[in-house]
């Protein structure tokens, strides 16, 4: 299980698209598959419960409904780079390429997206640190001040060296890592891939990433392919970031609610 | 074949050196990084060489001892322990621990130094960090930086709103800031308990001008003053002394001067007799050469009002010629306040009211004096 989590966060291992990831590793617990069990028992049955319930059904938070495809064309999410700025691992996710512009296949952003969405929401859910990366200087802004709606991390600026894997020194010991790295861009500005997504599989932090037709998807975990460039598109995520984790933290306070406990507990277990 | 062994020998000698200094160099290196990594971890400090170095309850625990310290040094000397001031602490230390060492800081003290802020833990007790850019590493500067680019795109909106109803005007309303000054590097790392680099401070006072060059950018008024200081005032005009009078109804001004170690003060009157007093003395017993009673004598002879003043001068320290700089000094500001603008723009012109820097240059070891090294010898 473990070397399997090893080998899917540094070799980029595609795992089915059906299920989501599965393997208790180091501090980090991952979704686990519809059907199996988290080996861990729990200390208390009624947060056991409130933890596996969302797990039995495949989109607990109808993050599907939250956007469709006619929203995604509006937001100009198809449009992809030039052919010359092609990257070769992103061919499977074109749809075509019309006088020389790369058009994204919006289907399978819809299956991505959804993929991303639902496991953001699950994250979120019980109580995981999520930080949003983009190096883009237009958007800079508005990305922080989504995190800080959310109530969850932005990181917009100059990436320092350490920061994922040398943070006991850079932060303090005893600092807790994010549990989630979401990259609205996953280019610098330099146009090479951001630092955040290699460090991010060694220290085995899941990341969700929006891919252009020039970024290299392979490390992504849940890369998914659209316009990071126009400003509806980007606009767009952060919305619906914004909203799946809103949603997924409302649901767990009404769960605690529901099942009665007053101090709720936000360690992922 | 011997040349070859020469060149041999030349290259392996070489290579030695090279090697010797390369270790030097390797030493040197090392230090440094040992050094480099002492500091960084000083400025990252937080993980190693004392986590508990200035947190709150070092420092109450510091303040506390000190205090009893204080108590039981009273009791030692006979004295009130309630009204026990630093100076009295000090005045028992040099008298219970007497030091002849030159250097006054490393003599035996007893005072509380001021703490440097240290920042708290930033997680809370389920390790979520309390600031939103905490995983930044620069968690304040960011957070400023991105307020202020927030005021900027509200000043924008605000614009567009006023442009939409047809209201805008391009020069209204900039922001008024007075006689100040932006925050220097060291107030500003002071503020954000953290530090930062030229590079961000430059970069945060380049978008603070460029919220300034807005139109309407007043209603920001208060967050901008929260980052400027007041200007101590520096005219580049000279400091006219007062004209007074005296019961005789006699108008006199009162100056000083200083030149070397000398001090002066002069009472410059306008009575018309030319009488000069120096330390009680006439200036003729005083300054028995001419050249100091020259230089006296100057700034008046320069602005033609020889006959016109009474002259009543102290000084004291330095030498004869010393003193009379100093004099010579103090005699021209008294003069400034009996004369016009004009002719104090020309006496300032003449360089009789710029004060003399010049001061003894100390012995350095391993020469004879200032300047002047020893006999050079070839062999």
């Amino acid at each position: 299980m473990a070397v399997r989590a090893l080998t899917r966060g540094l070799l980029g291992f595609r795992y089915s698209r059906a299920a989501t990831v599965a393997s208790p590793c180091g501090g980090h617990h991952y979704v686990t598959a519809p059907s199996a069990k988290p080996p861990q028992p729990q200390a208390g049955d009624v947060t056991e419960k409130i933890l596996n319930q969302p797990l039995e059904k495949a989109d607990f938070f109808r993050v599907a409904e939250l956007f469709s495809l006619k929203d995604l064309f509006d937001a100009r999410v198809h449009l992809g780079h030039k052919k010359g700025c092609r990257h070769r691992l992103m061919e499977p996710y074109l749809y075509g390429c019309r006088l020389d512009h790369d058009i994204i296949n919006l289907d399978q952003t819809m299956e991505h997206l959804q993929l991303a969405l639902n496991f953001t929401a699950h994250i979120a859910y019980r109580g995981g640190i999520i930080l949003f990366v983009s190096r883009q200087r237009q958007f800079g802004h508005l990305v922080e001040t989504t995190a800080k709606d959310c109530g969850e991390y932005a990181h917009t600026r100059y990436w320092q060296g350490g920061l994922l894997t040398n943070a006991n020194i850079q932060y303090g010991p005893g600092v807790r890592l994010p549990d989630l790295i979401i990259f609205l861009s996953t280019l610098n500005n330099v146009f090479q891939q951001h630092v955040g997504i290699r460090d991010a599989a060694k220290m085995n932090i899941p990341t969700v990433g929006v891919v252009d037709s020039n970024c290299n998807p392979s490390l992504v975990t849940y890369p998914v392919p659209g316009n990071d460039d126009t400003p509806a598109a980007v606009e767009l995520y952060c919305r619906l970031f914004k909203m799946t984790i809103n949603r997924a933290k409302d649901r767990r306070k009404q769960m605690e609610l529901i099942h009665g406990l007053s101090a709720p507990t936000s360690q992922i277990s | 074949m011997a040349a070859s062994c020469v060149r041999t020998v030349g290259s392996f000698l070489g290579k030695c050196m090279t090697c010797s200094s390369s270790i030097n160099t390797v030493a040197t290196q090392v230090s440094q990084q040992v050094e480099l990594t002492y500091s960084a971890l000083c400025r990252k400090n937080l993980a190693a060489a004392g986590p508990e170095k200035f947190t709150l309850e070092y420092i109450q625990k510091q303040v506390e001892e000190y205090e009893i310290g204080k108590r039981h040094l009273a009791n030692m000397m006979g004295e009130d322990s309630e009204n026990f001031t630093q100076e009295d602490i000090d005045r028992s230390i040099t008298y219970l621990f007497p030091s002849g060492l030159f250097e006054k800081t490393a003599r035996p003290l007893m005072k509380l130094i001021h703490f440097p802020l240290h920042k708290a833990v930033q997680w809370g007790a389920d390790g979520r960090p309390f600031h939103f850019l905490f995983y930044t590493g620069k968690q304040s500067y960011y957070s400023l930086m991105h307020d202020l680019y927030g005021k900027i795109l509200k000043i924008e909106k605000h614009q567009d709103r006023l442009r939409a109803k047809g209201l805008f005007s391009q020069d209204a309303q900039l922001i008024s800031l007075g006689p100040s000054r932006w925050l220097t590097k060291e107030e500003l790392e002071l503020l954000l308990v953290e530090t930062i680099s030229t590079h961000d401070y430059d970069r945060f006072i380049k978008l603070m001008e460029h919220m300034l060059c807005m139109p309407y950018s007043s209603t920001e008024e208060e967050f901008v003053q929260r980052y400027r200081r007041l200007l101590e005032a520096q005219s580049l005009k000279q400091l006219v002394p007062l004209l007074e009078k005296d019961e005789n109804g006699v108008a006199f001004s009162t100056a000083e001067g200083r030149r070397k170690t000398s001090d002066s003060s002069v009472i410059l009157r306008d009575c018309g007799s030319g009488h000069i007093t120096v330390n009680g003395q006439d200036y003729l017993q005083y300054f028995p050469v001419l050249q100091d009673r020259e230089q006296l004598m100057f700034p008046l002879q320069f602005m033609g009002v020889l006959g016109r003043f009474n002259l009543e001068c102290k000084v004291s320290g330095g030498g004869r010629s010393s003193q009379a700089g100093a004099l010579r000094l103090a005699i021209s500001r008294a003069l400034l306040s009996f004369l016009s603008e004009g002719d104090g723009e020309v006496m300032r012109q003449a360089g009789l009211l710029t004060p003399d820097p010049r001061v003894r240059e100390r012995k350095k070891p391993g020469q004879e004096g200032a300047r002047r090294k020893f006999t050079w010898k070839k062999r």
